[in-house]
């Protein structure tokens, strides 16, 4: 080892895909070094290079469709970049090892875990046998899963999403590497989750002193984990430098947006005097679960299990919890899109048991707006087909003229130009296909929106932006939202009151401003202290 | 509220019109698709000699017939291909159909200072060459000797072989022009699987749409009862039924019909099942869009793209089931031009190698065709093919 030199030297490197009709500069002129223990941490927004360069650190790239047409990424000294294949082969999981994000697809479905990580380890250290087991079950212990002789057995589907993660981490520490690069490793994870998988990676780290390429697009992550940081944008690191020193000056104006980039909490205030938009007791959504030859029913699993909420007028109630919590369910059912039990009462009408037709009339005052941009615009309709396609229902003897007006209208208010309606969803960012969800919402000119995680698959700057979309909306046509997100921080911006769910039922609900003071359960606590401080809490309190 | 009125007002006014390429209205995921297509080039040749191929057979009646397309007879013009005159017309005897072949016929309208336009090839599928100059099966003109056609030449006063009516690929045992056989038997063939595979994806997209979107017991059933369907040998039905009815084109089509639509059930049914999860599936419920809107708006152009996959080799495997039908003598009824018939009659006389030769090239080039385009369909339409 070059013992006073960098561990990971990256210097002017470029990335170059060719497709059929050009070239894209992934990345230009990237240059940083790693120090041996450090972490760096590589941030940006999606789009921005920062997966492409590490990819390119251990060549995992499509090649031959992409290139580097300059650049040297030196490892102890080896130069990478034009290393032929069977000898990168033997840095990859040996000296330098990755953990992807999805956790949920970077396992083999097919393969006992115990058998993926004896995979790594004849490969690399050709280690065999009853010692392969030892070494596995050392490996999982180390990454935190409880019983880990008995888990070696477990096939990924029957681990939770952090477990997977976990294992992930287990199977990448097998050869003790000197560097890991970690690409969005816990943006797939709850919030309660991430911090437990951040606290593990800076314990491992401590004992193991290896080196870590930690790539986000989440500014409090770099925070609590780097002490240096490459903010990248457009394939261009445009600051770096000591992590502390970064955010509290930032010198480029991009690096300034993206730590101003936190939504403001300038919620709607509770309005206990206004009326009641909607309003259920004591809610129900169970799936049974059938078992047997004859189908009976031997349970239920309870999505949603007695839930009583109130939302009035021009308020945000905000819904809270974990992934599997209900909040979603919760949000179907209040609008009749999946069968429950219990009233539901919108504008002093009950709306259960009502049919298709009856449901109708109240569905152009009850919208809904979903989580992912690119799952919920139908690829083959224009946004014109797209936001036009609510008034065809509602309102079909409008004229054309007056129907185009009204599309127009409801994509300008969202912060679109006019023009985009003749495109089709593919041609958009996520954050724009937000805003035609969006939109589609709006042209009915509803009272009453559900708002099912808009934000939390958009980038920091757009989340923002949404917000401030969302708020001004609400303001201009004092608009109701019931807002289900798993993100604290968006949910303090926004929200009026909170419900706190977990398992189906509510932990905790109460005007925003007191509760995010003083919680009052520990689940909360615990919740708050993972998102805001990213602090894991105690075994026991939430899942793992 | 007020402002952001006024000004979408402004710009409705100034609002450009939707892009339109050509006159057709071609979206950009189309346009790709065609570009997709254009790019496999066997498959885009094959498309325009298969279209080219069709398209001249369409018109068949005026490349191969035995009847001139155009008489112009005592200062009048007549069209024989497309009207029936009886002989009296031109001064003939008898009210029946003038046989134009007849020199009979032929005499009297170049008597008057008329004259005939005839089409290239002076044969319909049902015409009997009565001047062969060989028994039937009679090879190809141009491989018959001088001393064969010496006989029929001077019967009809021409000189040697060249001045025959040619039989470019010879005749069929029944003294009938192979060549205008084929011409009309493509296109029977044609037609007959592209009818087939328009109404059987109709009926089999129909029929997986329902189970796919409404799925539970709707799906259940439908599904066993496919499973029932599927299993009768639908080959043996058919030969009893075609011995029961007969068997003309629309029946066979209906027969064929029972059992083709099954093939693309399964195919529509996953596609819903997958794509009535859909966010944006939930996204038109929640407006209140209807069941049926659903289903055409929404999911049928996600399962066309399987379904137009699939179009191609349909289309292939039902000309190959009409031939083979045929072939076995339990298609199309006797006499009419089909590329089966030509087949047996290739088995039944393998000392003219015409016969089988020209009813093996020609179904092997058309299925073969179509094949290339199938797999250029498949190019087109498969998503992934954007970044190579």
């Amino acid at each position: 080892m070059a013992n006073n030199g960098p561990l990971l030297s990256v210097r002017d490197l470029a990335v170059v895909f060719r497709h059929h009709d050009g070239e894209t500069r992934a990345v230009e002129g990237v240059s940083f070094d790693i120090n041996p223990g450090e972490t760096v941490a590589l941030v940006g927004e999606s789009g921005s290079g920062k997966s492409v360069t590490a990819l390119s650190v251990l060549k995992l790239l499509p090649y031959p469709a992409a290139s580097h047409p300059s650049g040297s990424i030196r490892f102890k000294g080896q130069e990478l970049l034009h290393l032929p294949e069977h000898k990168i082969r033997r840095v990859r999981g040996n000296d330098i090892t990755i953990v992807f994000q999805e956790p949920m697809t970077s396992l083999n479905p097919l393969h006992t875990i115990g058998q993926q990580i004896a995979e790594i380890l004849e490969l690399h250290g050709g280690v065999t046998g009853p010692a392969a087991r030892d070494r596995a079950v050392e490996l999982l212990t180390a990454v935190g899963i409880p019983d880990a002789q008995g888990r070696l057995g477990s096939y990924p589907h029957q681990l939770s999403g952090g477990q997977r993660q976990r294992v992930m981490i287990a199977m990448a520490l097998a050869n003790e590497p000197d560097l890991l690069i970690a690409d969005e490793p816990t943006t797939a994870l709850d919030v309660t989750v991430q911090a437990q998988i951040l606290t593990l990676i800076k314990d491992l780290q401590a004992r193991l002193g290896m080196a870590i390429l930690f790539i986000t697009h989440d500014l409090g992550i770099v925070r609590k984990i780097a002490q240096r940081v490459c903010v990248m944008k457009a394939g261009r690191i445009v600051e770096q430098g000591d992590a502390a020193t970064v955010f509290a000056q930032p010198q480029h104006p991009y690096t300034r947006a993206l730590v101003d980039a936190l939504p403001k909490p300038d919620p709607a205030p509770p309005m206990p005097q206004a009326p009641v938009v909607v309003k259920t007791d004591d809610l129900k959504v169970w799936f049974p679960v059938r078992r047997g030859f004859l189908r009976r029913t031997v349970g239920h699993i309870k999505a949603v299990d007695g839930v009583s909420v109130a939302v009035r007028k021009g308020e945000t109630l905000g819904v809270v919890g974990e992934s599997g919590s209900g909040k979603t369910t919760l949000g179907l059912a209040l609008l009749r899109l999946i069968a429950s039990d219990g009233p539901i009462v919108f504008m002093g009408h009950g709306l259960q048991g009502l049919t298709f037709r009856e449901m109708r009339r109240y569905r152009r005052d009850m919208q809904i707006v979903f989580q992912d941009p690119y799952g919920s615009l139908s690829p083959r309709m224009s946004v014109a087909d797209i936001v036009e396609e609510g008034l065809w229902v509602h309102h079909p003897t409008v004229p054309p003229a007056e129907r185009e007006g009204r599309v127009i209208r409801a994509l300008v208010e969202v912060g679109l130009e006019p023009e985009t309606r003749f495109r089709y969803p593919h041609e958009f960012s996520g954050g724009q296909r937000q805003r035609i969800s969006l939109a589609r919402a709006l042209v009915l000119e509803p009272s009453f929106i559900v708002l099912d995680e808009p934000t939390s698959a958009l980038d920091m700057i757009i989340q923002s932006q949404m917000v401030d979309l969302l708020r001004g909306l609400q303001k201009r046509r004092e608009l109701t939202y019931l807002f289900i997100s798993h993100d604290l921080r968006v949910v303090a911006a926004l929200a009026s009151r909170v419900v706190v769910m977990r398992h189906g039922k509510v932990v905790e609900e109460g005007p925003a401003a007191e509760l995010f003071k003083q919680p009052k359960t520990e689940y909360t606590r615990a919740l708050f202290a993972a998102a805001f401080d990213l602090e894991s809490a105690g075994e026991g309190v939430v899942a793992q | 509220m007020d402002a952001t009125t006024r000004t979408s007002a402004e710009t409705a006014v100034v609002a450009t019109p939707r892009p339109r390429v050509a006159g057709i209205k071609l979206s950009a995921l189309n346009a790709r698709r065609w570009q997709n297509f254009k790019a496999n080039r066997r498959g885009y040749w094959s498309f325009i000699l298969f279209m080219l191929l069709f398209v001249i057979s369409l018109f068949a009646e005026f490349i191969a017939n035995d009847k001139p397309f155009l008489v112009e007879y005592d200062g009048r013009y007549y069209f024989p291909a497309l009207v029936t005159y009886p002989e009296t017309t031109f001064g003939g005897e008898f009210e029946t159909a003038a046989d134009y072949r007849d020199p009979y016929v032929q005499k009297l309208i170049t008597e008057k200072g008329g004259s005939m336009l005839w089409p290239p090839i002076r044969y319909s599928y049902d015409t009997h060459n009565l001047d062969l100059p060989t028994p039937a099966p009679s090879p190809p003109t141009w491989l018959l000797t001088e001393a064969q056609c010496q006989p029929v030449a001077e019967r009809k006063g021409v000189k040697g072989c060249a001045g025959l009516e040619w039989n470019w690929l010879g005749t069929d045992d029944q003294g009938r022009d192979v060549l205008a056989r084929l011409i009309y038997g493509f296109r029977i063939s044609v037609l007959f699987g592209l009818t087939l595979t328009v109404v059987s994806s109709l009926v089999g997209v129909a029929a997986g749409a329902v189970q796919g979107y409404f799925g539970g017991w709707t799906d259940l059933l439908f599904q066993r009862f496919i499973e029932i369907w599927t299993s009768i040998p639908s080959l043996y039905l058919l030969l009893i039924i075609s011995s029961v009815l007969v068997p003309g084109f629309f029946v066979l089509l209906a027969i064929l019909l029972l059992f083709s639509w099954v093939s693309l059930v399964g195919l529509v049914r996953a596609e819903f099942l997958r794509g009535r999860n859909f966010e944006y599936i939930q996204a038109a419920r929640a407006l209140g869009v209807g069941n049926l809107t659903i289903i055409f708006r929404h999911l049928l152009p996600n399962a066309m793209v399987a379904t137009m996959t699939f179009l191609p080799f349909i289309l292939s495997s039902s000309v190959m089931t009409l031939t083979a039908l045929d072939f076995l003598g339990f298609g199309l009824p006797p006499g009419s031009p089909s590329l089966g018939e030509l087949l047996s009659q290739g088995k039944a006389n393998v000392q003219a190698p015409w016969l089988g030769l020209t009813g093996f090239f020609a179904v092997a080039i058309m299925l073969s065709l179509l094949i290339f385009i199938g797999e250029a369909v498949r190019d087109a339409f498969d998503p992934r093919k954007t970044f190579r």
